[in-house]
């Protein structure tokens, strides 16, 4: 069990968990802006045709 | 001889338990003009160095886990037995690194044969055709007379739990595109069956224990997403695991038997607000969301008596709880950096409000693509992630650590030394969940029919003889 990420705190055997803490929503809104700039060319570039050449028979 | 003497079931504790993950991966070749390369063909090129080394492309790897591939040229991993969701966890990411890591070489090899492109490989469950493959739980189970009763009492709630563990998906149609929960909703036919490829169920009751069949079975849930976050996988498995432990133990589940399972995991999957109803068996109509928080609610009531409290399962009733609230509310803020869906949608929403675009828009395809390539580097889901913008359950070590390494607590441990020694020895041998070999002589295959029994001392006898013959 030590791979348990530490980020929850241990809880006390009768008191309800404290949800985590999220980064500020601004942060995250900033960082996730930063990574579709970083990544927008990129996706960008025949997109259509890169989505439909990805085909496959069924699996299980 | 010792091979033979074949050691006792061990007694083990009820709240023990077998767990296995079976990923198919998605397999793409993007590459410009050129000769068309058919799926069979990359697979070829990008398992070529684990025929080389494993005459087959069908092996046990030291980790204890098996490499394959599978119907319709899906590379697939299936983990070793982890009695721990920590342990299946770091295998199965270990998993995606494995397959990964083939991926150069089948670049190397398809530019050798006249191909110049990149392979991709996604942890997802459609490719853009519509084509479904899957990702398989494995849950051992004490062996009952009533095995389909017990199996159909789990339905209902893996019909709705798509509200929680779902990958999120944009779902097309002629009228245009909506965002959905899950992507494998609409391609499951029925509740049970032994059938997989002609037919779609939730529940695969093909009874394969891998194990002694007169103590197991083993509870084959194929309706569920591939997902990407830990916390996800944490909560799919283990919320399963609270559900089926309520089970075993007789304790009578709330009666949600549903009407329809097939229209209703459909209307389930297509409604984000949650607040669609299902009907019931007795026609009662409730939402994903009263259903999830039924079970929720009768897991916690156990909790501190038949279920043991600890750090983990105080985790998963957390994210459970959250998961649930964050649909009722629309808050998906609640859970958008540990769940699937949530944390896809945020950006999905994200990047179609920078494009100003429809929801149906090739890019955001694209888009979604990139969140299920199992690349490190590439990955969009990893990118997200190493800028800590999604939860961790387990190190970066333990990940690592677990392409090499079999689970030392079940009879993986057993299986994952002898491959390392038998591939050490360049002798033959033949592995399976159940059998160690060494080709070519008589009387030395040992049967492991216990999945919890990591320790045995035939297979040290085995191990000796792969050195001294």
């Amino acid at each position: 069990m030590a791979q348990i990420n530490a980020q929850g705190q241990p809880y006390e055997d009768d008191e309800a968990p404290e949800p985590l803490p999220a980064p500020a929503a601004a942060a995250t809104t900033d960082a996730i802006d930063d990574l579709l700039d970083e990544i927008d060319g990129s996706l960008q570039v025949n997109a259509e045709q890169f989505v439909r050449s990805f085909v496959q028979k069924g699996g299980e | 001889m010792i091979l033979n003497e074949i050691p006792p079931p061990l007694d083990v504790d009820p709240a023990r338990r077998i767990f296995g993950l079976e990923t198919e991966f998605g397999l793409h070749l993007d590459t410009g003009a050129g000769r068309p390369v058919t799926p069979e063909e990359v697979a070829g090129h990008l398992f070529h160095s684990v025929v080389q080394w494993g005459r087959s492309s069908n092996v046990f790897l030291p980790n204890a886990s098996r490499l394959y591939i599978d119907v319709g040229a899906h590379p697939e991993y299936a983990t070793a037995e982890c009695d721990t969701l920590t342990d299946l966890i770091a295998l199965d990411k270990a998993g995606e690194r494995i397959v990964h890591d083939l991926i150069a070489g089948g670049e190397e090899r398809l530019r050798a044969a006249g191909v110049d492109g990149t392979i991709h490989l996604y942890k997802n469950n459609t490719d853009s055709a519509g084509n479904s493959y899957g990702c398989h739980e494995n849950y051992l189970v004490r062996r009952r007379a009533d095995f389909k009763a017990f199996a159909s009492a789990l339905l209902p709630f893996l019909v709705t739990r798509q509200i929680v563990t779902g990958a999120g998906t944009i779902t097309r149609t002629p009228s245009g595109a909506h965002y959905s929960f899950s992507p494998r909703a609409d391609h499951m036919w029925e509740g049970m069956s032994s059938a997989t490829t002609r037919s779609r169920p939730m529940i695969n009751t093909r009874d394969e224990p891998h194990a002694n069949a007169e103590l197991y079975r083993r509870m084959h849930v194929i309706v569920g997403d591939s997902t990407m976050a830990e916390p996800t996988a944490l909560l799919k498995v283990g919320s399963t695991d609270l559900i089926l432990r309520l089970m075993e133990a007789r304790v009578p589940l709330p009666e949600l038997t549903l009407a329809r399972e097939m229209q209703a995991i459909r209307d389930v999957a297509h409604d984000l607000t949650g607040r669609a109803t299902v009907e019931l068996a007795d026609g009662r109509r409730l939402t994903a969301v009263q259903v999830q928080q039924t079970y929720l609610d009768a897991v916690r009531a156990h909790v501190g008596g038949l279920i043991e409290r600890t750090d983990e399962v105080d985790q998963i009733l957390d994210l459970w709880q959250r998961g649930i609230d964050a649909v009722r509310t629309q808050d998906f803020s609640l859970v958008a950096t540990e769940l699937d869906w949530a944390i896809k949608h945020r950006l999905v929403m994200r990047y179609r409000d920078r494009l100003g675009c429809a929801l149906d828009d090739a890019r955001l395809a694209r888009l979604e693509l990139a969140f299920h390539d199992v690349s490190p580097q590439r990955g969009l889901f990893y990118r997200l992630q190493n800028q800590g913008l999604v939860r961790r359950i387990v190190s970066e070590e333990a990940i690592e650590a677990a392409k090499t390494r079999a689970p030392q607590t079940t009879r993986a441990r057993l299986r994952g030394e002898f491959v390392e020694k038998a591939l050490a020895s360049g002798r033959d041998f033949t592995v399976d969940w159940v059998h160690l070999k060494i080709a070519g002589s008589s009387g030395t295959t040992v049967l492991l029919k216990d999945p919890f029994r990591s320790e045995d001392a035939r297979v040290d006898a085995l191990i000796d003889l792969l050195e001294t013959v």
